[in-house]
Parts: C-alpha cells; structure tokens; sequence
C-alpha cells in the first residue's frame, strides 16, 4: 500500500501540494484526475521520489521515501515501473534495446533470457517487428506502448501512468486504457494513474482521486465521483468552464 | 509564513546577500557533481560500451577540425615567427620558436577550444536534451545512476582524447610551420629540426600534456553539468549550450594561465 500524509509542496512562492492526504491499496488501479497545471505530475514524482517534499511523508508497505536517499531508495524503485507523459524512451536506442534496458542493467539478466523477455514484452503491447526501429521512427502511439512495456518487462509491483494517453486519438486512448487493464488483470501491479481522460477513464479505475488547487479533494469508485455532488468534481468531469474563463 | 517587507535603504544589502549565497550555492553544486562524477568513474560497473561511443564522439568526430586548425595554426606561426625572427637575424630559431609555442600553449589551448565548440556543445545539448524529454528521470527510476551512464564515461573520454588530439595538434602544427618556414621561406630542414631537438625538452612536453588532461576535465565537467541543469524546453537546451560554450571556453584560458604560472 502507498499511503501518502499532509504532502506539501512550493516552488518558489507558488504552492503546488498543501497538505496532501492519500491512500493506495496494493493491486489496485487508482487514478488521479484534475485539471492540467494542478500539481498532478507533481505529486506523482512525489511518489516515484524525483521530488522532495517541503513537508508530508510517502510510505511504500511502511518504507518512508520521503526520508530514504541512495541505495535504500533504489532498492524501492526497484520494485516500480514508470511510464512518463512523453515516453522517455532513450532515443539513442531501438525500440528493443530500450525494453531490453532495464533488463540487462536492473536485473543483469543473461541474453537468452532478455531476448525472451523482451519479446513478450513487445508482443503484450501488440509491438511484435517493431523492434528494430529507433523511437523517432514510430508513431506517438507505438512510442507509449513501447514505453509501457518497458515499465512492465521487470514485472514490478507498482506501475505509475503519467497521463499515458495524451495527444493521442480517441481510439488510441481506448487502446492504450484496454491494454493497461489487460496487463493489470493478467500481472496484479498497483498502479496509480494521472489522467484527464473523461469519462473513459472511470472504466478501468477501481478508485478515483480528484486533485483541486493542490488538495484531494474527493476519492471514491468511478460511480461515487460520477455521482458526487461537489461542485469542483461536478464541474470537472462535465467539462464545464469556471465562472472566470466563461466570461 | 510571509517574512516583513524591508527597509529600503537594506534592499540593496538583502539582494547582494542573496546573489552571494546563490553564487555559492551553484559553486557547490558545480563541485559535487564532479565528486559524484569522479566517484562513479572510479567505482564499478563500469560502462565500457559508453566510454568508448564517448570516445568516438569526443574524439574521433573532432579529428577533421583539430587537423585543420592545427595545419593553419602551425603555418600562421611559421610565417609571423620567420618575419619577426628575420629582423634580428635569428631565423635559425623558427623550429624551436614554433615547437616550444605549440607544445607548451597553443596546441592545448587551442585544441581544447576546438573540441568545446564542436563536442562541448554538444554533448550539452545531447544530455539537456535527455533533460527535458525525462530520459534522465528515466534512468533514475530505474534505480540507475546517470552519473554512470551520461557523465563520467564523458569525463574519461576527455581524459583520454584531449591529450591524443593535443599531440596530433602539436605535430600538424609543427609540420605547418615546416612547410612555411622550410619548403616557403627556404631555412634549412636541419635547421628547423635540429634546433627544436636543443631547445624543447621533456618538461615542455609534460607541461602540454597535463594541461590537456587538465582541459579535458574541465570541458568535460561544464558541458555535462550544463547538459544536466538545464532550464525548460528548447530555449533552455539553447541557453544552456551557449553558457557550457562560454564558460568552458573561459575556464580554459583562465587555468592556462594559473597553470602556466606554476608549472614554468
């Protein structure tokens, strides 16, 4: 479980988490939604430990890693798989090699048993054959899904989405949101998304977590924040405008 | 909690302050990140596959531009040396005028500067590049430590290359000055040779060869640490290549001549 207490974060003057309360439980799907510019990506190198908190604490099972440096912290990202907003697929390297990466730098696996592996990975993302290619020379689609399988080719116990889906075309979006949740059925990672994919993202949530000027500000299944009646989550997934940017 | 808004007349005081700690705040960074870099170089795993992509881009990918500038260079000096040596009669000392010019100042200098603009700036925008698109974040959430990966196989590589490419400017340049002074101007080839062979000495050739080591750290360690620090977007990679260009290109000749100075 990921559990997360009074995450506060500025930079500079400008105060992006106030008091952050928030829970994780283990193997499930949990996406965090709110409008862009709202601390999301924020909070979520909070969790990967890119980002240090002015105040608050992220337990991992226990393991504060807020308070943890060096070798105690990589000994949890081991345990994490990341997929970032624009892939971060090191572009130097074909598409094999970046998912072959972390297994023959992490794991230190042996190449028979990377080139297995690496191959199932491309295939659970529909990549087979594509390999070879560098990531300049697919298409932003491909590139996420490249990115998702190298998050999830050390089978790690928790997944983090960085808005997996953006920029992409309504198919896409429901093809990259159908093949995170095959993966998570088929796997049983936690994983914990950022998202503002209304409403397709409630299909494959198992909880729902609105982030508002730095706060959670309403947590539930995707049918209780469908059903909620505070204002800010009303307004959201309806997409209307606020008062201010109507006039 | 906000602080008091300040006396006027203290303004000045508090912003002077606060340029000093940040002056010192960004020295010490700048320090750390070559210990970290200087750690990860001497504590396995080492990244060999790296260090030698590093040595070809540092390197090999300079060799076009070294010798170029070194054949001019090495002329150049030939032609204004012979004058300046013709007017008191002492051309015989063009070899070693040319050689101790070389070996000792222009060939490190110069050599340093030529792989700063062409594989400094680079490698500042290759890793501020890795920066931006979250490869680095990549690298470090995979428990990897980019030091490894990105900064000290460049460092080593500098070490490594800048005296090679130095050398290699030294001998052009000697040559240049050969053809200008023997095949041009008419001085003798033994001449030209056989007092180099007097006048420049193993300390002179030493002198040289720490100070392009000494260079290669230098430019390795701004480049890189630029390329890691820097600001948003493709203004920021711009930005941070020109300072990695400018401050390199400074800090060279400043410890030239700090270098110069204790090592005669």
């Amino acid at each position: 479980m990921i559990t997360v207490v009074g995450l506060t974060k500025s930079f500079g003057r400008q105060p992006v988490l106030r008091q952050l309360d928030l829970e994780v439980p283990t193997g499930s799907v949990t996406v965090i939604i709110g409008r862009s510019g709202g601390g999301k990506s924020v909070f979520l190198k909070h969790l990967i430990g890119l980002l240090h908190p002015d105040a608050g604490r992220v337990l991992v099972d226990g393991a504060e890693i807020t308070r943890l440096r060096g070798r105690a912290l990589d000994a949890v990202r081991r345990r994490y798989g990341v997929v970032f907003q624009g892939g971060a697929l090191f572009d130097s390297m074909t598409c094999w090699d970046n998912v072959a990466f972390p297994l023959r730098e992490k794991l230190r696996l042996r190449r028979a048993e990377v080139g297995k592996r690496v191959e199932t990975a491309l295939a659970q993302v529909g990549l087979e054959g594509v390999g070879g290619k560098n990531p300049a020379e697919i298409s932003g689609g491909m590139r996420k899904r490249v990115a998702i399988a190298r998050a999830l080719v050390t089978e790690p116990e928790i997944v983090f989405f960085d808005e997996p889906t953006t920029g992409l075309d309504p198919i896409l979006v429901n093809t990259i949101h159908r093949l995170i949740q095959g993966l998570h059925r088929k796997l049983g990672f936690t994983a914990v998304m950022v998202s503002h994919e209304i409403p397709e993202i409630f299909e494959i949530a198992d909880t729902v977590a609105m982030l508002h000027e730095g706060r959670i500000v309403e947590v539930g299944t995707p049918a209780a924040i469908q059903a909620s009646t505070n204002p800010v989550v009303r307004q959201f997934i309806r997409g209307e405008p606020s008062t201010a940017e109507a006039q | 909690m906000t602080e008091p808004p300040l006396a006027l007349a203290l303004r000045p005081l508090d912003a002077l302050g606060r340029s000093a700690l940040s002056i010192v705040d960004a020295l010490g960074r700048f320090g750390t990140f070559l210990i970290q870099a200087l750690a990860a170089t001497l504590t396995p795993p080492f990244k060999i596959r790296a260090f030698a992509d590093r040595i070809n881009f540092i390197g090999y990918r300079s060799l076009l531009i070294i010798l170029l500038t070194g054949a001019f260079t090495g002329m150049v000096l030939g032609l204004q040396i012979y004058i300046t040596l013709s007017r008191f009669g002492s051309e015989a000392f063009l070899g070693p005028a040319v050689a101790l010019s070389l070996i000792r100042e222009l060939g490190p200098v110069l050599a340093a500067l030529m792989v700063t603009g062409r594989a400094g700036s680079a490698l500042t925008a290759e890793i501020g590049i890795m920066r931006i698109t979250e490869q680095i974040d990549a690298l470090t959430v995979m428990a990897l430590n980019p030091m490894r990966y990105l900064v000290a196989p460049s460092i080593l590589a500098g070490v490594v290359t800048f005296p090679l490419m130095t050398a290699l400017f030294d001998v052009i340049g000697i040559f240049g000055g050969y053809l200008v002074g023997v095949e041009l101007l008419g001085l003798s080839q033994g001449t030209y040779f056989g007092e180099m062979q007097t006048f420049v000495d193993l300390d002179d050739i030493m002198l040289g060869f720490w100070k392009s080591i000494s260079f290669g750290i230098i430019v390795t360690w701004v480049c890189t640490y630029k390329g890691f620090h820097v600001g948003h977007g493709a203004e920021g990679v711009a930005r941070g290549t020109t300072q990695a260009v400018v401050m390199s290109s400074v800090l060279i000749l400043v410890w030239d001549y700090f270098f110069g100075s204790v090592w005669k």
